[in-house]
């Protein structure tokens, strides 16, 4: 818990009681003798109230998404000095080298060929007015531009959703995220864009791709669930630390290698199925895929991510 | 599409052979969630492994193998260029076949 907090206080400027003066001085400024009355002439649960107003209106001003992305690969650069930041694509086989060792020998003859297989093949199987996904998806290695902001949408549009638009523009029935067919055209897509760095932009132009952020970082650090726990305290409190028998993987490049075909599943599954396994071993209740939430917490760990090459389908533990 | 997989690979002198198939290898017990009906048994019976047409393995599986079977057999000798062929036949009668040459 200390460490999170002071993660998060490095992340704002620290010295807070030169902040409290500075704020009651920047109260005072425009109407002086009624902002001092309001300021030094309330009980001081007021005044703390106020600053707190001030302060949370302040707050977004503070951290920029590039300030969030340097402050969240610092942290790391000091946890992992040895590693680069192409290294985080291999997740947590880039820290643990036994696994790293057994998970070499499971790539050698990986168990998600089938799937980027399938996936090729659907990718090339016709619509019903004879159109194919080609259509919509011009260029096949996308990968790593997703999560995008739709402007016209006004949502962070993942790939998967685009693979659903896709079909909807061309009058075909949308495909459940959960299932085989959706997941191996994932693969498939990510296959072709193996080796290109994750590049996820935030458009300036439209503050609600700013508040999409905003809220996919706040999901990132709000404690929840059962064990009270948030997605910091495993992943940055915690990172490279052993949780019983296994390491915990960095946040950073925790989007660029998906879908996965993780040993306990026994099969390849989407990001956010492991999202919601996520909420679920913190006890708390888990999302749908593609739920509003995680495709703003997406969007977050992915702009995080930008530069870490996309390592997708793989094979986790 | 063939549902075998084959790699190879020479290792001092010999050849190591790796399998995988997809199969579902549901071993008759399993209930489905949503009908709580059982679903039949589905599983590879004999697998065969051929050097050269000539048979090299032969299993007997059972249905206590799990889902998508993978398989590695270390092969003294080989060459490359040599065939490699294998084979399965499940308890439904269905087979599947490929052809792999050692390189």
């Amino acid at each position: 818990m200390a460490l999170d907090n002071r993660f998060q206080a490095s992340m704002m400027h620290t010295d807070t009681t030169a902040l409290i003066h500075t704020i009651d001085f920047l109260l005072m400024i425009p109407y002086p003798k009624k902002s001092a009355k309001l300021i030094m002439g309330n009980p001081l649960w007021r005044r703390l109230s106020l600053i707190l107003i001030s302060f949370l209106i302040a707050l977004p001003l503070y951290a920029t998404p590039k300030q969030d992305q340097a402050a969240f690969r610092k942290h790391y650069q000091l946890v992992f000095p040895q590693l680069k930041l192409a290294d985080y694509a291999n997740g947590v086989y880039a820290i643990d080298e036994i696994a790293r060792q057994s998970w070499l020998a499971i790539e050698e003859f990986p168990p998600y060929e089938t799937a980027i297989e399938e996936g090729k093949k659907l990718f090339n199987t016709a619509f019903s007015n004879g159109k194919h996904y080609a259509h919509c998806f011009p260029n096949k290695g996308i990968a790593d531009e997703y999560p995008k902001w739709s402007k016209t949408q006004g949502e962070v549009i993942t790939l998967a959703i685009a693979i659903n638009n896709c079909r909807t523009s061309q009058h075909e029935p949308a495909l459940p995220y959960e299932k085989a067919d959706m997941v191996n055209l994932l693969a498939y897509l990510s296959h072709t864009s193996r080796g290109k760095p994750i590049h996820v932009t935030i458009p300036k132009n439209d503050p609600r791709a700013m508040s999409a952020y905003e809220q996919g970082k706040a999901f990132y650090y709000q404690r929840q669930g059962q064990l009270n726990f948030s997605c910091a305290t495993c992943h940055i409190q915690n990172a490279g630390k052993k949780l019983r028998s296994e390491i915990l993987s960095a946040s950073l490049g925790h989007t660029s290698n998906w879908p996965t075909y993780r040993l306990k599943w026994g099969e390849i599954g989407s990001l956010h199925r492991r999202f919601a396994e996520c909420l679920t071993q913190i006890k708390a209740e888990p999302l749908p895929e593609q739920s509003v939430e995680f495709r703003n917490l997406e969007y977050f760990l992915s702009y995080m991510g930008n530069g870490i090459p996309i390592s997708g389908p793989s094979t986790r533990k | 599409m063939s549902s075998i997989k084959i790699r190879t690979k020479r290792l001092d002198g010999n050849t190591q052979i790796r399998t995988l198939i997809s199969h579902p290898m549901e071993h008759g017990r399993n209930k489905d969630k949503v009908t709580n009906k059982l679903i039949p048994a589905h599983y590879i019976q004999v697998l065969t492994v051929t050097h050269n047409g000539k048979t090299i393995a032969t299993c007997n599986m059972g249905a206590g193998i799990s889902k998508d079977p993978y398989f590695a057999f270390l092969l003294k000798g080989g060459n490359p260029g040599d065939a490699i062929v294998i084979n399965w036949v499940d308890n439904l009668g269905n087979k599947d076949s490929e052809k792999h040459t050692i390189t």
